[in-house]
């Protein structure tokens, strides 16, 4: 498919400035562009947008999407794709909810809920590696038995009552400035910043950008591809299942309905943020941007008021397509 | 082509049998008022959506490509014709201006992916995601009921047999015929080897692809005025939703590589009956309906291993 963006500076066409950076970091600079604009939008229309709580809200209420977008990071980088994400995040809040009401203590229920969530994407990854299925296949098959297991558990939505869940729920950090956040949101900007130290400075995030780049060539570089290949899936399962808990967490009850349709948002977060969905460029603070975005349209259009919610997904989609269009100019640059 | 089929009609087969040792009138069909009534019947007609949004799928797929945005495209023809209606104007016109929208939604894909070489897959995400919205702004979030008699025969009327199915099956022969009796399904096939080279040797690679986006998304339209005219009203929210994967499994479960190159229109046919009859089986056999994704997700998972290309690959131990 396309190749890689190359380091090399682009000649001429966007002006000197422009030429300066390398390409790669366009599309991060042109989410964090957008990110910024549509704050500033929202600061010089409403009072009271520009604060810091505001921005601190941004980060609670997508605490969880942050976490997943970040796995889907990683998927997306090796030129797959991940669809069990919003399923395993159901199953992670059903899972925990049913334990924690039959009276698990609150770190075991985390343990099994990390492990099956981990599992899950390791059998996936292992099909999809041995088999040679397409990602697609696999990982929606994995989004049927996820959603599927969530209805075994339970039909009902089961509230959490666990006293551990509640406090770390309902606590907060209080930062300087009277700006408070919840746990949710350190865990999510731990996962960040793990996430950009394995993928920058380990030899599994080199390989994870190799195989995106081409799988054969990193093959025959003697690189432990099976291993990426697989381990980005186990790396998503995980960050799909912590999600999951902070979803928990969030909502304080387990559903099997909760987080339909949560891959697409991660998947578009992803590509908003700059990944070729062909692999091999991209970045995890992309990402993490582009769940910002994400979430500051929402915030935006709840000011509002007067629009409705569908406005959302029709300037998500022109969002997409406008990315979309920047990524093309750019790999043709180069 | 037997080999590849083999699989499918085994699942499909051994799904029949079950249904019948469970209710052995399983099979049997009556006619009342000059309509067939009967599970197989019912198996068909609530897979003739379905069906139909794969059989446009499949050429999408025979060209390397993907369409994620069928679901959206159904609700939206759903929400355009009884808003149509519902404003009082009359059921065939409303029908045609969906359809017409339809086809320049498929123009708009087939745009972003002939023409700006847009990855498929991510090229009609923009419209699944916003596709819904659009439905949703047109239906002002709202669910539209309809009382037309003519818009109701689409989804719920018969001539002896559902009308609906007897729609998807001519749309079946008409693609078989079209693509299968002309050098057109060789074209799409050899677009899907290679896009460049088929270009290269005087095929119209462009066009083609253009051609089976504007055809999976009018497929979407005809299927979204279906279920939209089965309840008689449009739910821009969850009208067609998911259909797009059940669509891509009929055809994967078909014997259709996602990598593109060559198509089973018979094995689309097959995987459509499949992920519809599994859906009836479960009810029928007595699981609880809440396990019924299980079931479909180690059918889906069984059926695509056992597809002979992947056998072989394992036994010579070379990973894909």
């Amino acid at each position: 498919m396309t190749p890689p963006a190359k380091p090399a500076g682009t000649s001429g066409g966007f002006g000197q400035v422009v030429s300066k950076v390398p390409s790669r970091f366009l599309p991060v600079i042109a989410t964090f562009v957008v990110f910024v604009a549509t704050f500033g939008v929202g600061s010089a229309r409403y009072e009271g947008f520009a604060s810091g709580q505001v921005m601190a809200n941004l980060f609670i209420d997508n605490a969880f999407l942050i976490v997943l977008a970040v796995g889907m990071t990683f998927v997306i980088l090796t030129g797959g794709i991940d669809l069990s994400v919003g399923s395993v995040v159901a199953l992670s809040t059903m899972i925990a909810a049913a334990a924690l009401q039959a009276g698990w203590p609150a770190w075991l229920v985390v343990i099994v809920v990390l492990a099956a969530g981990s599992g899950l994407g390791l059998a996936m990854g292992w099909v999809i590696h041995r088999f040679g299925v397409q990602p697609f296949i696999v990982t929606l098959a994995g989004m049927f038995l996820a959603r599927g297991l969530c209805f075994v558990i339970s039909v009902e939505s089961v509230s959490i009552k666990n006293p551990t869940f509640r406090d770390l729920a309902t606590g907060s950090i209080e930062l300087p400035g009277g700006v408070t956040i919840t746990y949710g949101v350190v865990i999510a900007l731990v996962v960040v910043i793990a996430a950009m130290y394995v993928l920058h400075l380990t030899r599994f995030g080199r390989t994870v950008y190799a195989v995106g780049g081409s799988e054969s060539s990193a093959r025959l570089m003697g690189l432990s591809t099976t291993r990426v290949k697989i381990g980005v899936y186990v790396i998503s399962g995980f960050c799909s299942a912590l999600g999951g808990l902070l979803f928990s967490l969030y909502m304080l009850s387990g559903y099997s309905l909760h987080a339909v349709g949560m891959e697409l948002d991660a998947i578009a977060a992803v590509v908003v943020g700059g990944s070729l969905l062909s692999g091999g460029v991209g970045f995890v603070i992309g990402s993490v941007v582009g769940v910002l975005v994400l979430g500051t349209i929402q915030t935006l259009i709840s000011f509002e008021g007067t629009l409705s919610s569908w406005w959302t997904k029709i300037v998500i989609g022109a969002l997409l397509l406008a990315f979309i269009a920047l990524q093309r100019i750019i790999v043709r640059k180069t | 082509m037997k080999n590849r089929l083999l699989w499918p009609v085994l699942a499909l087969v051994a799904l029949l049998v079950l249904n019948v040792v469970v209710t052995p009138s399983f099979f049997s069909l009556r006619l009342q008022d000059g309509h067939l009534y009967g599970s197989v019947i019912d198996i068909l007609r609530n897979g003739a959506p379905t069906l139909l949004i794969a059989l446009g799928m499949t050429l999408v797929i025979a060209t390397r490509g993907i369409d994620l945005s069928v679901g959206a495209v159904a609700a939206i023809a759903g929400a355009v014709t009884c808003t149509y209606i519902a404003s009082g104007g009359d059921p065939w016109i409303g029908m045609g201006i969906a359809l017409l929208l339809c086809a320049v939604l498929g123009l708009w894909n087939g745009f972003l992916v002939s023409v700006l070489g847009i990855q498929p897959i991510i090229a009609t995400l923009v419209l699944m995601t916003a596709g819904r919205g659009i439905a949703m702004l047109i239906t002002e979030g709202q669910i539209i009921t309809v009382d037309s008699p003519t818009y109701r025969e689409v989804g719920a009327g018969f001539l002896v047999l559902p009308i609906a199915i007897l729609i998807s099956l001519a749309v079946l022969g008409l693609v078989a015929l079209v693509t299968r009796r002309t050098a057109l399904g060789l074209l799409i096939e050899s677009v899907g080897v290679n896009p460049s080279a088929s270009r290269l040797a005087g095929v119209k690679s462009r066009t083609i692809i253009w051609t089976v986006y504007v055809f999976a998304a009018v497929c979407a339209g005809i299927a979204g005025l279906m279920i939209s005219s089965n309840v008689s009203a449009a739910d821009a929210n969850s009208a067609g939703l998911w259909i797009e994967m059940d669509a891509i499994l009929a055809v994967v479960i078909g014997g259709t590589s996602l990598a593109g190159g060559r198509y089973s229109l018979t094995g689309t046919l097959l995987g459509a009956l499949i992920i519809q009859t599994l859906t009836t089986t479960v009810y029928t056999v007595g699981i609880a309906p809440e396990i019924t994704l299980v079931f479909k997700a180690i059918v889906v998972i069984a059926v695509c291993l056992m597809q002979a290309p992947i056998r072989i690959r394992v036994r010579q131990g070379v990973p894909a």
